[in-house]
């Protein structure tokens, strides 16, 4: 990768278009009253159509992806994006399609959902799906309201709060809160799963229901998940699924059969559709039959979802089928518990055992820590990792531990890849046992070294402006 | 059974890691599974199909779907797409990659963010834009909440009744379960009420006010005299606009509105039966701490380079947990790329020029259209653009199927029983006179 | 080592008090700057505002981190620190110096529930 320092609007020259657009055929129409009209300029850039794709494809060129590298990112289950869903996605029938056509002109479409919402119910032992939601964080949302409209169809008002273990995602919190809940926080045990003594006394009839991620952030299946099912249940609560964490379960382990009434999935963790950077996602949101009807009046986003990740979801699914589909989960929790092992010596492991998909160390075991010299942090890790051609894991979440380090290779990685992998981590743990001041410095051979994020928070320069 | 091509795994490979381990076989990974959560039997999923036949399906189903022009906006607008558009945010260096949490191997990404929000900033006149939100209607209610964030102790959201319907429709929801009193102001004679507007403000109790720039008619409102009114109030005005429709009507900024949000679809994102489209976000400077979604800064690596970076992150969901105002961790990354190089391409000329084929082609059907006899006016003077609502003397319901058949959506019935017209640049006259032509015959 | 003031009052949170007259003058101690790191803003109330002794009026941020501000007292606020909107790392510089608001105490009895100086340096254990 090579430092580019351009902006597009350092581009622009006057009088330069980018564009191609027909020639008016129609009689002049009126112009907008000066009172309504924009008065100040409008100064976008003036760039030919060479300069706009070479600016880009430049950028793009400081970028890292799953089609770069490995991307053993915690949580983000970064896994090959196969590109004839991105071809399915974008045919002209479906790309075409107004969202506000009617069911007779939209046959096609229709019926994905309708397959769709099969294969998720199947997949994951719900009962139906909305497909609402535009990402996981919306969808625990979506499942947030419905469990409040549960509550309140029932005409029990009382049911403010809602119990997240300290381990949680921290959008877990924050779409409780958003939703109008409160937060009750429920303590792990040294294992590093929930603590059901302490959850006990937090079952009141306040008490809404229950968010859980299982397996949780740290990997590890929660084994209590029966126990805790009948106590939520006992007092009336419901239990809430984060599909954050579901790829390891793929085919092997379904949240409707251990007792979970709502959950989302993420389209573009567990169904392969790609990141695209930080978004378009999709965050479907599945019930148990007795909460179907308090999905209908939930309208959380314009239209149908994000239909166009959807489709490449659907194709996803297709090329499973019934014959690949317990493969992902299988294959991605070998991966996960291969490099743990092959890791362990030289990174702390603070809860030994099988994990799942991902498994969080809580930084190196020699840190090289000596006189004046600070030893090498999970973050000099990270950036470390950089340098010899790998994305980070996931750093500093979950908060349980301060030096966390999580770690989720996922299915579609080769056993060399993840081997190369595994050299790196070693190396590196060598690097800061002997010198961590390498470690500190990193990345060396990145388009750009460690940015100043404080002065960029303390003065923000939050757009273009010209010199 | 073929192999899946996405799984690199051989029976060796297996065999080996499993050693590594210290286990037997695969299921011996899920030991600490209670065996009656084990999926027993098989699952409902139809089989495996490869690449050809995925393509053979997703034919059969694209079939299915009607082709029609399509003479119907309502939140989303038919508008072309430049080729280099989809041809660059095909680059699986932009696709593949997550939010830029590595910022040293996510300046691409950072970079058209930092790009974005400059450019909506520049179409909305405001000081700040986030990095973009799921869609207009979110957007819409992101801002609400963050009208009560801004105001405290006040908690009662004005909507305006010209606001499309589902942009309406969440903005409920959302308030409906963050404990938010919803009310709204009427649309008298095609524009936002404004004395019903003061009479809702001189209640005291109002955090904010939703208005739509161009409205659910397609009239350009003119909202003198808005801004005024909620600041003496001490209240937010929030702004929904039609992005494109910015480089010719008056921006959010210069009616002075605190806050401005919408759809980004209508800058070059296909229709794609409602989404992945883009909301947006841009506000005053003095709110900018207020804002939900991510935020994107300029700053230097410790070369002195020129670097971008995630910023004022202590407002996010990850760092305030629970006392987040938003439970937002992401945002519409590709379709915000998809609109800044759409918006590249275009220029200030361009989007001007698109503005102009829309209008006219828009107001000479219009014209057709009363000419055929067959529509009353609704709103005779009122200013639009690209999109206008005509009242049917008979049989709106008929009209509309008669036009599927021809090859055409449009007419599209609105709850007061008039019928919606949209034109982009993408129609031609000559699919407007035929268009006309049908009605006529009808 | 973090430095404490003697005469000044501190909170279990960490905020300290200087009185004149009626009014509190309320910032952050310095072992308290020194746990966020590079203060990169500083959320304050508005003149006018009233604040309740045990609530939250404010925050610090740092790039990866925000820490509310628990009020001391129960007042009005009469003043804020305006020169740390622009210079949050003031704070930093000297935490004693850089008061963050000044509060009309309509409760001067709640000051004997803070603690003095060593007993705010037997809590941080030093």
């Amino acid at each position: 990768m090579k430092y580019y320092d351009k902006l597009v609007f350092e581009l622009s020259k006057e009088g330069r278009t980018g564009y191609s657009l027909p020639s008016n055929p129609y009689p002049a129409g009126p112009e907008v009253p000066s009172a309504l009209r924009r008065e100040v300029p409008l100064r976008l850039p003036e760039v030919s159509e060479p300069d706009v794709v070479r600016h880009y494809t430049n950028l793009s060129q400081m970028n890292f992806g799953v089609d770069t590298g490995f991307y053993p990112l915690g949580s983000c289950t970064m896994k090959y994006n196969p590109k004839i869903n991105e071809e399915m996605a974008g045919l002209a029938g479906f790309a075409g399609l107004h969202p506000l056509m009617h069911a007779g002109l939209t046959k096609g479409a229709l019926k994905v959902y309708q397959e769709m919402n099969k294969a998720l119910a199947s997949i994951t032992g719900m009962y139906c799906f909305t497909f609402d939601p535009c990402a996981g964080a919306h969808g625990e949302l979506t499942g947030l309201m419905i469990m409040r409209q549960y509550h309140m169809k029932r005409g029990d008002l009382r049911r403010t709060k809602v119990i997240v273990p300290d381990s949680a995602h921290g959008t877990n919190p924050a779409s409780a809160a958003v939703c109008g809940l409160e937060v009750v926080e429920v303590k792990s045990l040294e294992n590093g799963r929930i603590d059901v003594e302490a959850l006990k006394p937090l079952l009141t009839e306040e008490v809404a229901g229950i968010m859980m991620t299982n397996p949780n952030t740290l990997g590890l299946f929660e084994t209590e998940i029966k126990t805790i099912a009948e106590l939520v249940h006992g007092i009336g609560g419901l239990l809430y699924y984060d599909g954050a964490n579901m790829n390891p379960l793929m085919g092997v382990v379904r949240p409707g059969d251990m007792g979970f009434d709502i959950m989302h999935l993420n389209l573009h963790k567990t169904f392969s559709t790609p990141h695209g950077g930080g978004g378009p996602g999709s965050g479907p949101v599945g019930v148990c039959q007795r909460l179907e009807d308090c999905i209908p009046d939930l309208k959380v986003s314009g239209f149908h979802g994000n239909f166009g990740v959807i489709l490449r979801a659907y194709a996803y699914i297709l090329s499973l089928g019934k014959q690949h589909l317990r493969k992902v989960g299988q294959y991605s929790v070998l991966s996960a518990n291969y490099i743990k092992e092959c890791l362990k010596d030289l990174y702390k492991l603070p809860i030994d055992g099988v994990c799942k998909h991902e498994f969080v160390f809580d930084g190196l075991i020699n840190d090289g820590a000596h006189d004046d010299v600070p030893g090498a942090t999970t973050l000099d890790v990270a950036k470390r990792l950089l340098d010899y051609g790998f994305h980070a894991p996931t750093i500093y979440f979950p908060l349980l531990f301060h030096q966390a380090l999580m770690i989720e290779p996922t299915e579609t990685e080769s056993k060399e890849t993840i081997d190369a992998f595994i050299d790196a981590m070693r190396k590196i743990a060598g690097e800061a046992a002997q010198d961590p001041e390498i470690l500190h410095a990193a990345p060396h051979n990145a388009p750009i070294t460690r940015p100043d994020e404080t002065a960029a928070a303390r003065n923000p320069i939050l757009k273009y402006q010209e010199n | 059974m073929a192999r899946l091509p996405y799984l690199p795994h051989t029976d060796s490979d297996i065999r080996a890691m499993l050693d590594r381990i210290g286990v037997q076989k695969l299921e011996d990974l899920y030991s600490d599974v209670p065996s009656e959560f084990l999926k027993k039997g098989a699952y409902a999923l139809p089989d495996a199909l490869s690449e050809q036949e995925i393509r053979d399906y997703f034919a059969s189903l694209e079939a299915m779907n009607a082709r029609l022009k399509v003479f119907v906006g309502a939140g989303a607008y038919d508008h072309y797409t430049p080729a280099v558009i989809p041809y660059l945010c095909s680059r699986s260096e932009f696709l593949t990659a997550y939010t830029p949490y590595q910022c040293e191997i996510s300046q691409g990404t950072l970079r058209y963010i930092f790009e974005y929000q400059s450019m909506i900033c520049e179409l909305t006149g405001m000081d700040v834009s986030n990095a973009s939100m799921y869609d207009g209607p979110t957007a819409a209610a992101e801002a609400m909440k963050m009208a009560v964030a801004c105001t405290r102790k006040k908690n009662r959201v004005l909507l305006s009744k010209g606001l499309l319907p589902h942009v309406i429709q969440v903005v409920e929801t959302y308030a409906r379960f963050n404990g938010v009193e919803i009310a709204y102001v009427p649309v008298t004679d095609g524009q936002t009420c404004i004395n019903c507007l003061k009479a809702e403000l001189d209640k005291d109790d109002v955090a904010g006010v939703i208005v739509p720039s161009v409205n659910r008619y397609g009239i350009i409102e003119d909202h003198s005299g808005f801004a005024e009114a909620v600041h003496d109030r001490k209240g937010i005005l929030i702004e929904y606009c039609d992005p494109s429709a910015l480089a010719v009507v008056k921006t959010p900024g210069e009616w002075d509105a605190d806050i401005a949000v919408g759809d980004g679809q209508s800058l070059g994102l296909p229709l794609c039966y409602g989404g992945p489209y883009v909301g947006f976000m841009a506000v005053k400077k003095e709110h900018m701490r207020k804002m939900p979604g991510r935020i994107v800064g300029q700053t230097v690596d410790k070369e002195g380079r020129r670097a971008f970076v995630l910023t004022l992150q202590a407002r996010e969901q990850h760092i305030k947990r629970e006392k987040a105002t938003s439970n937002i961790c992401s945002n519409e990354s590709l379709m915000a790329l998809w609109v800044t190089i759409y918006l590249s391409l275009m220029g200030p000329e361009g989007l001007r020029e698109v503005n102009r084929l829309s209008s006219d082609g828009a107001h000479y059907l219009y014209g057709e259209l009363l000419k055929t006899g067959q529509f009353e006016e609704v709103f005779p003077g009122k200013p639009f653009l690209k999109e206008f609502v005509l009242k049917p003397k008979h049989f709106p319901g008929q009209m509309q199927k008669r036009l599927e058949e021809a090859g055409f959506f449009a007419a599209l019935d609105t709850e007061e029983g008039y019928v919606s017209f949209c034109v982009t640049e993408k129609r031609t006259k000559a699919e407007i006179d035929r268009l006309v032509q049908v009605i006529k015959e009808g | 080592m973090s430095k404490i003031i003697e005469g000044l009052k501190y909170s279990e949170s960490h905020e300290w008090v200087k009185v004149e007259g009626n009014i509190a003058i309320i910032g952050v101690s310095d072992f308290a700057q020194a746990e966020m790191g590079d203060i990169t803003y500083v959320d304050m109330p508005e003149a006018d505002d009233t604040v309740e002794a045990g609530e939250e009026f404010g925050a610090l941020e740092s790039v990866k981190a925000s820490s509310e501000l628990i009020c001391p007292v129960s007042g009005t606020v009469v003043e804020v620190n305006a020169l740390l909107e622009d210079a949050p790392e003031k704070v930093n510089e000297d935490a004693y110096a850089a008061w963050i608001i000044k509060v009309e105490m309509s409760d001067p009895a709640q000051l004997d529930a803070l603690m003095d100086a060593a007993a705010y340096k037997a809590q941080i254990g030093e």
